[in-house]
């Protein structure tokens, strides 16, 4: 039994593993990181695997190290997600992705009459809080709205 | 308007009080001598787009007005941006209306002039904030203001700004609204975090002996889907003569206008109302902007 869950999620080599991911996020975790089919590096996720405190995501990407930027837009949509960078099959920097407090280009805002909704040139900018009571809230900064549920779906 | 603090806010206030007689054409100016202000409209708004063009002309600036938007560039497929890139280079400030949320601060970020904003979708219309907290400082006093805020507090944009910013003086805030237009929850939220006692009724007669301040805003027919709810409502928040036989002395009416049968013909002559003088503030309000964003006045 053991052995079929290694290969399940099988090591790597060089690059870096996104682990811990909410379960159900892992195709959100590539398009927060502009991840798409130009992309030239191997990827491999599982999806709702078991883990010690119960079923996520992982998400490793092979010969690539990401920037911390890149990563910490992981938060977003799982705060509680843990980035390891992998070198000759060791783990050499295991961190929990922090979260911005400010995002640009990643989200659409949902206020279809926002001028960053329009063709004008520019990206959508968010600062990005976090409330006790409502978790991860995006306030747009052009038109103040406010994001506070299914970021995920208003990915770009 | 939440980017200002009350000094800012007070700032802007002493200088449009300063330069009142000038907007009155008992003084002349010449501050704006040599500006050029660019007023750029893309939605109709006579009454904001005149009172920018008396306040430049009172200083002694001139005005750029880009006209009609179907005889512009814009109906060729220009976006907001390059028409910004383009108008920054002919004069020294631009005054923004636009149909979209948030265009203003885009404009800043293209500009190489001053932007004021005219105006931004629905959301946002600081220079009428700002006039809106003069007549009020003129004709009242804005510290510890008891002001009630009447018809449509859901969409209505001047009065969100406004609880804002009154909410910087301490005010005690009463709205007054239908149920179904009933001021967002997380700005009643936002205000009570900063202290502000909030009431909300549904009557006008239950509170007019007990505010200094009534600002009443137009109900819009197309809000309710029921032409007999809108019957119903509208006579709730009308001012009538009668209404005001209750009413404290020294209160004071604003509307930052067009009305349509809130406030019964007959109030204009009472001295409770203040919306025409209101109108007229508007002018050494967008005054002081002006000199203040061009840098004639520091």
């Amino acid at each position: 039994m053991k052995e079929k869950r290694d290969l399940k999620i099988q090591a790597i080599e060089n690059g870096t593993v996104i682990d811990h991911i909410k379960a159900g996020q892992a195709l959100n975790v590539l398009r927060i990181l502009g991840i798409s089919n130009a992309f030239r590096a191997t990827i491999s996720f599982v999806m709702n695997a078991p883990g010690a405190a119960g079923i996520k995501d992982v998400v490793k990407i092979e010969g690539k190290e990401l920037s911390v930027e890149e990563l910490n837009r992981i938060a977003l949509i799982s705060p509680k997600a843990t980035i390891n960078i992998i070198r000759d099959f060791e783990v050499v920097q295991k961190n929990k992705v922090v979260l911005p407090s400010y995002v640009e280009g990643v989200v659409r805002c949902i206020n279809p009459n926002c001028i960053s909704n329009s063709s004008e040139p520019i990206k959508s900018k968010f600062s990005v809080l976090q409330s006790e009571e409502e978790g991860v809230i995006l306030r747009c900064l052009y038109c103040e709205h406010v994001i506070s549920e299914n970021i995920a779906e208003n990915l770009l | 308007m939440k980017d200002f603090s009350r000094k800012e806010i007070d700032y802007v206030l002493d200088t449009a009080e300063k330069l009142e007689p000038v907007a009155r054409g008992e003084e002349r100016s010449r501050l704006l001598d040599g500006k050029i202000i660019a007023l750029l409209f893309f939605e109709p708004s006579t009454r904001t787009r005149l009172s920018f063009e008396a306040a430049t002309q009172r200083l002694g600036g001139q005005v750029l007005n880009l006209g009609s938007v179907e005889a512009s560039s814009v109906m060729k497929g220009e976006n907001l941006a390059d028409t910004i890139r383009v108008i920054s280079n002919y004069a020294d400030l631009i005054v923004l209306r636009h149909p979209l949320d948030g265009s203003a601060r885009m404009a800043a970020e293209f500009s190489s002039v001053p932007i004021i904003n005219g105006g931004d979708g629905s959301l946002h219309h600081p220079t009428q904030t700002f006039l809106d907290l003069y007549t009020i400082r003129r004709e009242s006093h804005l510290e510890g203001l008891k002001i009630a805020m009447a018809g449509d507090l859901k969409y209505g944009r001047t009065v969100h700004s406004l609880c804002h910013a009154l909410s910087l003086y301490g005010a005690e805030i009463t709205l007054v609204s239908p149920p179904e237009l009933r001021m967002p929850l997380e700005i009643v939220r936002d205000l009570q975090k900063n202290n502000i006692r909030i009431r909300e009724t549904d009557s006008l007669e239950n509170i007019i002996g007990d505010v200094e301040v009534l600002y009443m805003t137009r109900v819009q027919r197309e809000r309710f889907p029921d032409p007999e709810e809108y019957e119903k409502v509208k006579n709730k928040l009308r001012v009538t003569g009668d209404l005001l036989k209750n009413a404290d002395p020294s209160l004071k009416i604003l509307h930052p206008l067009p009305r349509v049968n809130e406030i019964s013909p007959e109030v204009d002559s009472t001295p409770y109302a203040c919306y025409f003088e209101q109108a007229f503030y508007g002018v050494p309000t967008r005054m002081a902007l002006l000199a203040l964003a061009t840098g004639v006045i520091e």
